[in-house]
């Protein structure tokens, strides 16, 4: 078996350990990563395909309604999933989760309070078309404060995973939104290289505003790609 | 050609069960996996693996997740790159988090994975991810009963053998049936071995 997925690009991802990150201190791994042979077992990975999605789940302003449309600025987050080669990466289920416009996650551990929203989840779910596409639909995350420091505010973020081809792709990640003041103050987001942590911001698109409906950004994702290999 | 930059990785955050896990929590979400990865009349060892996550003053996580993938009973992935494919009606993945048991442990329900590539032992991959973890951290579960070929397995000779049982299940017999546990430690003297994948 040849290692057919690109290494890991360390100088593009946060260490385990940043102590600005408080929960980092107890729970980074301190000894080296063993490096692995990719086999059969890191080469294959979960599939999920449309099957497994919900007929709403890629509408969060829909999919958790009960009374009435859920509070807050709809928005379109869509893009694309590649690889380091820029190849599309079709069919991928893409999973998401974020606060409502006002800061607060459904998860009953958030003790922000701040209204919960009774026609908001936060959930939603989608899979990649040909063209290595996704869409959601969704209300604009509010931005929450967290025990990390003093006066500590999370910038407004939606989270994401994402299983990509196999089990080195994996990646689980948080988008944010351009111009957030709140970012510079974030040790998440400022725990990843500075050259890299544009990465993790959208852009407001225009072409992607659906006209008196919700402003468009644009997120794209860039997965472990394959080696070359003489067949290719 | 120049490489695009990969995506860097965030923590998954405490907030991710009503969305990853939402069955498991009680969300009225659906999931599309849990801690049972039977399905049907699965051919193959009935098993479960059980364990706990502890953080580097020894405490309890609970607000962990666990990922695992797994062969089927025959060492097959069903997945395309395993070119004899899984026949069998068995997906391979679990995932559950630590926040529902009283004891913070993972529970999977799942099948005895066969020797992968007839050079592994058989081996669950396990992918950890949690508030304060960045990025995750990739492990394996290999079985105590399975010494001689955890013996040959070229994945435990590359871990220093001081570190080897920081990755093998123990198989305990209960009146339920076979139960293997093994605790993942993210830091400390018996820290878990995490893999470069
Ligand atoms: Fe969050």
């Amino acid at each position: 078996m040849t290692e057919i997925y690109t290494p890991r690009d360390w100088s593009s991802q946060p260490p385990y350990l940043h102590p600005d990150y408080k929960s980092t201190v107890l729970r980074a791994p301190t000894k080296k990563l063993i490096p692995i042979r990719q086999s059969l077992s890191e080469i294959t990975g979960p599939v999920y395909g449309h099957d497994r999605l919900g007929a709403l789940d890629t509408d969060l302003t829909r999919n958790a309604v009960k009374s009435g449309e859920p509070i807050g600025e709809r928005i379109v987050v869509t893009g694309r999933v590649l690889d380091e080669n820029g190849r599309p990466q079709p069919n991928m289920l893409i999973e998401i989760w974020q606060a409502n416009a006002a800061g607060r996650y459904v998860h009953v551990v958030d003790q922000h309070p701040a209204p919960l929203d009774p026609n908001f989840l936060g959930g939603g779910r989608c899979v990649t078309d040909s063209e290595g596409r996704y869409k959601f639909t969704t209300i604009k995350p509010g931005a929450y404060p967290w025990g990390n420091h003093d006066n500590a505010w999370r910038p407004a973020h939606i989270h994401f995973s994402l299983f990509g081809p196999s089990l080195s792709t994996r990646l689980v990640t948080q988008m944010y939104f351009p111009g957030d003041p709140l970012l510079a103050f974030d040790p998440i987001y400022m725990g990843t290289p500075a050259d890299c942590r544009e990465l993790l911001i959208s852009k407001f698109m225009l072409e992607h505003t659906e006209p008196s409906f919700a402003l468009g950004y644009e997120f794209d994702f860039v997965l472990r790609g394959r080696r070359q290999t003489p067949t290719e | 050609m120049s490489k695009l930059r990969q995506t860097p990785s965030q923590t998954v955050g405490p907030f991710f069960a009503y969305a990853l896990t939402p069955e498991q929590y009680g969300y009225d979400f659906k999931s599309i996996a849990d801690g049972n990865l039977i399905e049907g009349d699965v051919p193959g060892q009935r098993i479960r693996i059980e364990g706990r996550v502890l953080d580097g003053k020894g405490d309890l996580v609970p607000d962990a997740m666990i990922e695992i993938w797994q062969a089927d009973g025959e060492g097959r992935y069903a997945h395309p790159a395993d070119p004899r494919g899984s026949n069998v009606a068995f997906k391979g993945f679990g995932r559950m988090g630590t926040g529902t048991d009283p004891e913070s442990r993972f529970i999977f329900d799942t099948i005895k994975p066969g020797s992968v590539d007839g050079t592994q032992a058989p081996h669950i991959n396990v992918t950890i991810f949690m508030r304060g973890l960045l990025l995750h951290a990739y492990t394996r579960i290999y079985f105590s009963d399975e010494a001689a070929a955890n013996t040959r397995d070229p994945v435990l000779a590359s871990v220093p053998a001081e570190r080897r049982n920081t990755l093998i299940a123990v198989r305990n017999e209960t009146p339920a049936g076979a139960v293997y546990r093994l605790d993942i430690r993210m830091q400390g003297a018996d820290e878990t071995v995490f893999f470069d994948v």
